[in-house]
């Protein structure tokens, strides 16, 4: 009879825990499948607004079924291209925000507060000013200038984690010292200074296919690896001591998650300046919502992120019709707010020592 | 088998806290490293993980030195619990233990039938069932560090290192977790090297202490061969009675005074503060 009790008890907890497991499965779906819906939306209305009032089912049939006419034109050669660069920014900055969260144990990582972005911009704008010749090659060399940033702020900061107040004054130091370059670069070709200042605030105004094409391989190759490597993250935010008992290369493993990063960082950067705060706004927001574990914050991240520059975009064109804001700097304007709230009080969510 | 340190010497910014020191810990025993503060014991386990590389020195597990070993292949032998670990404010208990079975998966760190048997399997002998879906940080001091314990089992170790496993529990916590401890030494043949700070708790548990002092190697033996007047006086300056723990055949000792007193009361009691 006791036996008989102490099994049914047992059989109860085995139900109870599967019930559990069952909801956070459940719940993590409805997220993500509310992001999606939130994308999907965000996608619509963003190639729908505009000067030229077009509706759902004409977007729909101007996409799939038309090949001519003026709708057909407009979305397909103007607000789709665009649509989608504002998508694969976001989920660029957004993953490279969380990778740069997740290693530098610190929720005010972003890559533009840091300076990668800057890493990254002053790269291409050096290209873009000195070397016009070489368009080709501005992501690549936004790579190299995002990752030679964050190698530097990691080891001007890092001490077991880097330290929010130690990060923070990293970052201004690499930020400021790369500002003057630009600031020269300005000054001695001011006929350029035009396109530099659209690029230094970040925007996507006329983007088109072109830019689509240089953005999505990154995207979709960072993408994939950050999910494939999302396991050995978590583990990382064990400290470095657990991840050393369970046989992880620390280090190698964070320099591939720096190398991402970058790459990330760097191809949108490339494509549409230095847009800041995306990076630090959508992991925080998401990891609310979805938890730390990084198998669900990165993919939760990458649609967060497309949604959020998606929807931020549809207000710069909407705000000032039929004048155009810069979307970076409505992401300022929802960021620099948001990042104070975190400096003040928002520290507690987070990696917590025992 | 066995965990060998030789001639180990450890730097910490620029200074030796360990030098040439030399022991070994056969494979099923319990050791505990004791000493006083800044006498270098976390540091030397730190060097057993792996966590610190000695400037001169080896140390050996099974014949190999650690420190060219394969780290994967290491955790699957030697599972470590550092003093504080953090986790992540909604990682579950679950969630947690099974990141022990890393060192065993493959590329892609997919769980396998037989990786959750062991996760189950961990659970069961930590007694964590219970609260297996509940959030790490939810928990008590003392269930959060079997929780961890559990963690370390599921990597299926041969050696288990502990860093003051007891410091920031309520006493109760500590007996229940050096019970544990205990438990898998006895009954799964792990061999433990942990650092303890209380030494009657020191000498109740290990099978044998490691006395160190000023960075060296001060006394090995039996807890009855190192809890003695003498030793307890050079390595911790403590004046103490010794009594006899019949049931569990272990010394144990009250401490009566500071030996530093009677150099402070003839210098006038001048910094006194040192032994408070």
């Amino acid at each position: 009879m006791m036996f008989h009790m102490a099994d049914k008890k047992n059989d109860d907890t085995v139900m109870e825990a599967q019930k559990t497991i069952y909801d956070r499965m459940l719940y993590r779906i409805m997220v993500m499948a509310a992001l999606l819906v939130l994308c999907v939306a965000g996608f619509l209305v963003s190639v729908r607004v505009g000067s030229l009032k077009i509706s759902i089912g004409e977007v729909i049939s101007a996409i799939f079924i038309e090949n001519e006419g003026v709708n057909h034109q407009i979305i397909w050669n103007v607000r789709l291209p665009r649509t989608i660069v504002a998508a694969l920014v976001g989920m660029c900055l957004a993953l490279s925000g969380a990778i740069l969260q997740g290693i530098m144990r610190n929720p005010l990582a972003d890559p533009s507060i840091i300076g990668v972005s800057s890493g990254a911009g002053v790269a291409a704008i050096t290209i873009m000013i000195v070397l016009s010749d070489l368009y080709y090659l501005i992501t690549p060399f936004a790579f190299l200038g995002a990752l030679a940033a964050t190698v530097l702020i990691y080891f001007l900061a890092w001490k077991d984690g880097i330290k929010p107040m130690r990060m923070i004054l990293a970052g201004v130091a690499v930020s400021s010292f790369l500002g003057a370059w630009i600031s020269t670069l300005m000054i001695f070709y001011p006929e350029k200074v035009q396109g530099v200042i659209g690029f230094m605030v970040g925007g996507l105004i006329a983007r088109t296919w072109k830019h689509v094409d240089i953005l999505w391989p990154y995207a979709v190759v960072g993408f994939i690896l950050v999910n494939l490597f999302a396991k050995r993250l978590n583990i990382l935010m064990l400290g470095d001591e657990i991840a050393v008992s369970l046989g992880l290369r620390v280090e190698r493993t964070r320099m591939i998650f720096i190398a991402i990063s970058s790459l990330l960082a760097a191809s949108a950067v490339s494509v549409a300046g230095l847009l800041g705060f995306v990076g630090l706004i959508v992991p925080h927001i998401t990891r609310m919502l979805i938890g730390s574990d990084y198998r669900y914050l990165f993919p939760a991240s990458a649609l967060m992120g497309a949604a959020l520059l998606m929807i931020c975009d549809i207000i710069a064109r909407m705000l000032m019709d039929p004048v155009e804001i810069p979307v970076g700097i409505i992401m300022a304007m929802l960021g620099a707010p948001f990042f104070l709230y975190l400096l003040r009080g928002g520290l507690q969510h987070g990696v917590k020592s025992q | 088998m066995a965990l060998k340190v030789s001639k180990v010497t450890l730097d910490y910014g620029g200074k030796p806290v360990v030098e040439e020191i030399d022991f070994h810990v056969e494979k099923g025993d319990m050791v505990t490293i004791i000493g006083a503060n800044g006498s270098g014991k976390s540091t030397i386990l730190k060097a057993l993980c792996r966590n610190l590389i000695p400037q001169n020195g080896i140390v050996y597990l099974d014949g190999k030195s650690i420190h060219k070993t394969d780290t994967r292949e290491l955790a699957k032998k030697l599972a470590v619990l550092p003093q504080s670990p953090r986790v992540p404010d909604d990682f579950t208990v679950r969630d947690l233990i099974s990141y022990g079975r890393f060192p065993h998966l493959g590329w892609t760190g997919r769980l396998q039938k037989n990786d959750f048997a062991v996760v189950d399997w961990a659970i069961e002998v930590t007694k964590m069932g219970a609260l297996q879906h509940r959030v790490v940080s939810t928990l008590s001091g003392g269930e959060r560090q079997r929780a961890w314990i559990a963690m370390a089992l599921a990597q299926q170790p041969e050696f288990l290192l502990l860093d003051e496993p007891t410091t920031f529990l309520d006493i109760c916590y500590q007996f229940e977790v050096l019970e544990l401890i205990k438990k898998l030494n006895m009954e799964l043949n792990l061999t433990i090297v942990m650092v303890l700070h209380d030494l009657n708790q020191a000498a109740r548990y290990s099978n044998h202490l490691i006395a160190l002092k000023d960075g060296k190697v001060y006394r090995k033996g039996t807890p009855r061969e190192v809890i003695t007047k003498t030793v307890l006086e050079d390595v911790f300056h403590i004046k103490v009675k010794i009594f006899n723990d019949h049931e569990h055949h272990c010394p144990y000792f009250i401490p009566v005074s500071s030996s530093l007193a009677d150099k402070f009361e003839a210098t006038e009691n001048v910094g006194r503060e040192h032994c408070v």
